[in-house]
C-alpha cells in the first residue's frame, strides 16, 4: 500500500535548481533508498518531504492526503519521522531521556498538569519512560539508558536517533545516513535495525553513501544526480544502469555494489 | 544513589526550606533578614529565567520589565484604583502572563543575539513608560506601596514579609522542579540542544518557547510585587536594565539550569554588594572581580561545578 506519494518536487536556491521535478512513491514495509553523488540533492528532497523546507513546487501526500506546506512538528502527527545527517540529539539529556521526548506526541498532559505534577504526569512519565526502555532495548541501548547523551558515541547516537524517531510511531521513517561513520560492526547492527523495522510495517525511506548496505537491504533505489532523477528501480536494475554508472557508482562501484549482492 | 539524592525535588525543596528556616536563627538584627529576604524575592525572579534560559535556552535581557510591571501593579492598583493589594498582586502576575503572551509571540521567533536585543528592547520600554507616565506612577520619583492587610492584621515590617517570599521561593522552586520532570520541561530542554530535532518528533517549539516566556514572565511578576509590598516604596528603577542584566547573571552564576542555583546565584548579587560596601569606592571592581573569577573557576556555574565536584569524590 503506497504511504508517501511524492510528486513533481522542486525547490530553488538562489538560481540552483537544488530538487527538480522529483517524484517516487513508497510502500508501507518497503526500504526505499535515495542515492547519488554528494550535492545531487538527497538531503534537500529529505528536508522538502520532511516539512523543513517548503517546496517551490510539486505536492507530498502521506497516507492520501496532502501535506506539502506542513511544518515539521505537524508531518510528525501523521506519522512521518526522520533522522539527521549530522547528528541533531539532546547532548544535554540521558539516552532515555531523549527517546522519551521522541514519544512527546502521545503524552497527554496539559502544561498546567505538569506545573502542579498532577498523578496524570507521573502516570504519564512512567508510561512514556516504559515505552522509550523498550524501544532503547529494541535497538540494542538498554545498557546506555541513564548515560548522558553526550557522553556516547557517534555510533552508538546514530542508533539512539533511529530509536528517538520510532517512539513518535512512524509510517514512513527517513533515515539520512544512518551507517556514516559508523565501523563495520556497527553497519551491520543498523543493517539489521533497518530491516527490522520494515517488516513491522514501516516505509523506510534511506538515504546512505554505504553501497553495500544500500543493495543489500533495499526493495527500490531512487537515483539523484543535479536534483533530478536518474534512475529508479531494483537494486540490481540500478546498478546495471550505464548512465547512473557514469554519473556516480564508477566502475569500482559497480564491482564492489555486485560482491555485495553475490 | 548520591546522584539521586542530589537530583530528588525533595532534596532540594529540603534545603531550601533549611536555609529559609535557618537565617532568622542566625541573623543578629532584622537588617540581615531584609537582605535575606531580598534573596528570596531576587532567587523566585531568577527561577523564572531558570525555566526560560536554563531549561529552554531562550534569553531574555528584558525580564525586569516584568518586575516592574509586577511592583507596579500593587502600588497602582491600590492607590489608584482601589483595588484590594493582593488583588493587584494576582492581577499584576495576570498582566505580566499575558504581557508575556504579546511580546513573545513575535519575538520569541528570533534567536540567540536577536532575541536578546529584542527582550533588551520590551525592558526599555517598561521602564520608559513607568518614568514617564508621572499622573499613574508617580514618574521617576516613584510611588508610595499601600500596606497590606489581612484579615484585621497589617502586614508590615522585614518579619512577616521575610517568611512569605520564603514561603513564595518555595512555591516558585516546587512549580520549576515539577516542570523539569514532565513532559514540558523534556521538550523545552530537548529544543533547548536541537529546535529542529524537537520539532521533528512533533513539539511545537514556538509553543513551548512562549510557554516558557509567560512562566518565568510571571515569576518575574510575582517577585515585583513582593518587593514594592516589602519596601512600601517603588521606584521605575525596579524595571531598570541592570535589574536585567543582574537577573541573567544569577541564573548563569548560581548554574544555569538549577534550582538551587537561582538561588544561590540572587545570594551572590544581593548579599555580596552588602558585605563589600566596607571597601568603599572600590565595591563595584571587586564584585566585578569576583564574578569573573567563580566564571574561570567554576564555569558551569556554582552549584552544577559543586554537584560535580562532590559526584567525583563520591565515585
Amino acid at each position: 500500500m503506497t504511504i508517501l506519494q511524492v510528486n513533481d518536487l522542486g525547490i530553488t536556491f538562489g538560481g540552483l535548481r537544488a530538487v527538480d521535478g522529483v517524484s517516487f512513491q513508497v510502500s508501507l514495509g518497503e526500504v526505499f533508498s535515495i542515492i547519488g553523488p554528494n550535492g545531487a540533492g538527497k538531503t534537500t528532497l529529505f528536508n522538502l518531504v520532511t516539512g523543513i523546507y517548503r517546496a517551490g513546487r510539486g505536492s507530498i501526500r502521506l497516507a492520501g492526503e496532502d501535506v506539502t506546506q506542513l511544518a515539521p512538528h505537524l508531518l510528525v502527527r501523521r506519522g512521518m519521522a526522520r533522522t539527521f545527517q549530522n547528528l541533531q540529539i539532546f547532548f544535554r539529556m540521558t539516552a532515555i531521556e531523549n527517546v522519551m521526548v521522541g514519544n512527546h506526541l502521545s503524552e497527554r498532559t496539559s502544561l498546567l498538569a505538569d506545573l502542579f505534577a498532577l498523578p496524570s504526569v507521573a502516570r504519564q512519565n512512567r508510561r512514556t519512560r516504559e515505552r522509550a526502555l523498550e524501544l532503547l532495548e529494541r535497538v540494542g541501548l538498554a545498557h546506555h539508558a541513564e548515560t548522558t547523551a553526550g557522553e556516547l558515541s557517534y555510533g552508538v547516537l546514530k542508533r539512539l536517533e533511529i530509536a528517538r524517531a520510532l517512539a513518535a510511531d512512524p509510517k514512513v521513517l527517513l533515515l539520512d545516513e544512518p551507517a556514516a561513520g559508523c565501523n563495520a560492526v556497527e553497519t551491520e547492527a543498523i543493517d539489521r535495525l533497518i530491516g527490522q523495522i520494515a517488516e513491522s510495517g514501516v516505509a523506510v525511506v534511506l538515504i546512505e553513501h554505504d553501497m553495500k548496505l544500500v543493495m543489500k537491504i533495499s526493495d527500490r533505489v531512487l537515483v539523484l544526480a543535479h536534483g533530478k532523477r536518474l534512475a529508479e528501480g531494483s537494486p540490481r536494475v540500478v546498478r546495471n544502469d550505464p548512465a547512473v554508472v557514469a554519473a556516480y557508482l564508477g566502475e569500482h562501484g559497480a564491482r564492489e555494489a555486485d560482491r555485495a549482492h553475490g | 544513589m548520591l546522584r539521586k539524592i542530589l537530583s530528588s525535588r525533595i532534596a532540594v525543596l529540603l534545603l531550601l526550606a533549611a536555609m529559609i528556616a535557618i537565617v532568622p536563627v542566625l541573623a543578629p538584627s532584622s537588617f540581615y533578614l531584609r537582605v535575606a529576604a531580598l534573596v528570596w524575592i531576587f532567587g523566585l525572579a531568577a527561577l523564572g529565567l531558570t525555566i526560560l534560559t536554563g531549561y529552554a535556552g531562550q534569553v531574555s535581557l528584558g525580564h525586569a520589565g516584568f518586575l516592574g510591571i509586577g511592583a507596579y501593579a500593587v502600588a497602582v492598583g491600590p492607590a489608584k484604583l482601589g483595588l484590594d493589594p493582593l488583588l493587584s498582586l494576582l492581577l499584576g502576575a495576570v498582566l505580566c502572563g499575558l504581557v508575556a503572551y504579546a511580546v513573545g509571540k513575535p519575538i520569541l521567533r528570533l534567536k540567540g543575539y536577536y532575541l536578546a536585543i529584542a527582550t533588551l528592547g520590551f525592558g526599555l520600554i517598561v521602564a520608559l513608560v513607568l518614568t514617564s507616565e508621572g499622573a499613574i506612577t508617580g514618574g521617576p520619583d516613584g510611588m508610595q506601596v499601600p500596606r497590606v492587610v489581612l484579615f484585621g492584621w497589617r502586614i508590615a515590617g522585614v518579619v512577616p514579609w521575610y517568611w512569605i517570599s520564603g514561603g513564595a521561593l518555595l512555591i516558585g522552586a516546587l512549580l520549576a522542579l515539577n516542570i523539569l520532570a514532565s513532559p514540558s520541561g523534556r521538550a523545552l530542554r530537548a529544543l533547548h540542544d536541537s529546535e529542529v530535532a524537537a520539532a521533528g518528533v512533533g513539539v511545537d517549539v514556538a509553543a513551548k518557547k512562549l510557554a516558557a516566556f509567560v512562566i518565568s514572565g510571571v515569576y518575574a511578576g510575582v517577585a515585583g510585587s513582593l518587593l514594592a509590598l516589602m519596601n512600601g516604596f517603588i521606584t521605575p528603577e525596579a524595571a531598570g536594565f541592570m535589574h536585567s542584566i543582574e537577573l541573567v547573571a544569577m541564573v548563569i552564576i548560581g548554574g544555569l539550569g538549577s534550582v538551587v542555583g537561582a538561588v544561590v546565584g540572587a545570594a551572590f548579587l544581593v548579599v555580596l554588594p552588602q558585605a563589600l560596601t566596607v571597601l568603599q569606592e572600590y565595591e563595584q571592581a571587586v564584585l566585578g572581580l569576583l564574578i569573573m573569577v567563580f566564571m574561570i573557576v567554576l564555569p558551569a556555574g556554582i552549584v552544577p561545578s559543586l554537584r560535580r565536584l562532590v559526584l567525583e569524590r563520591a565515585a
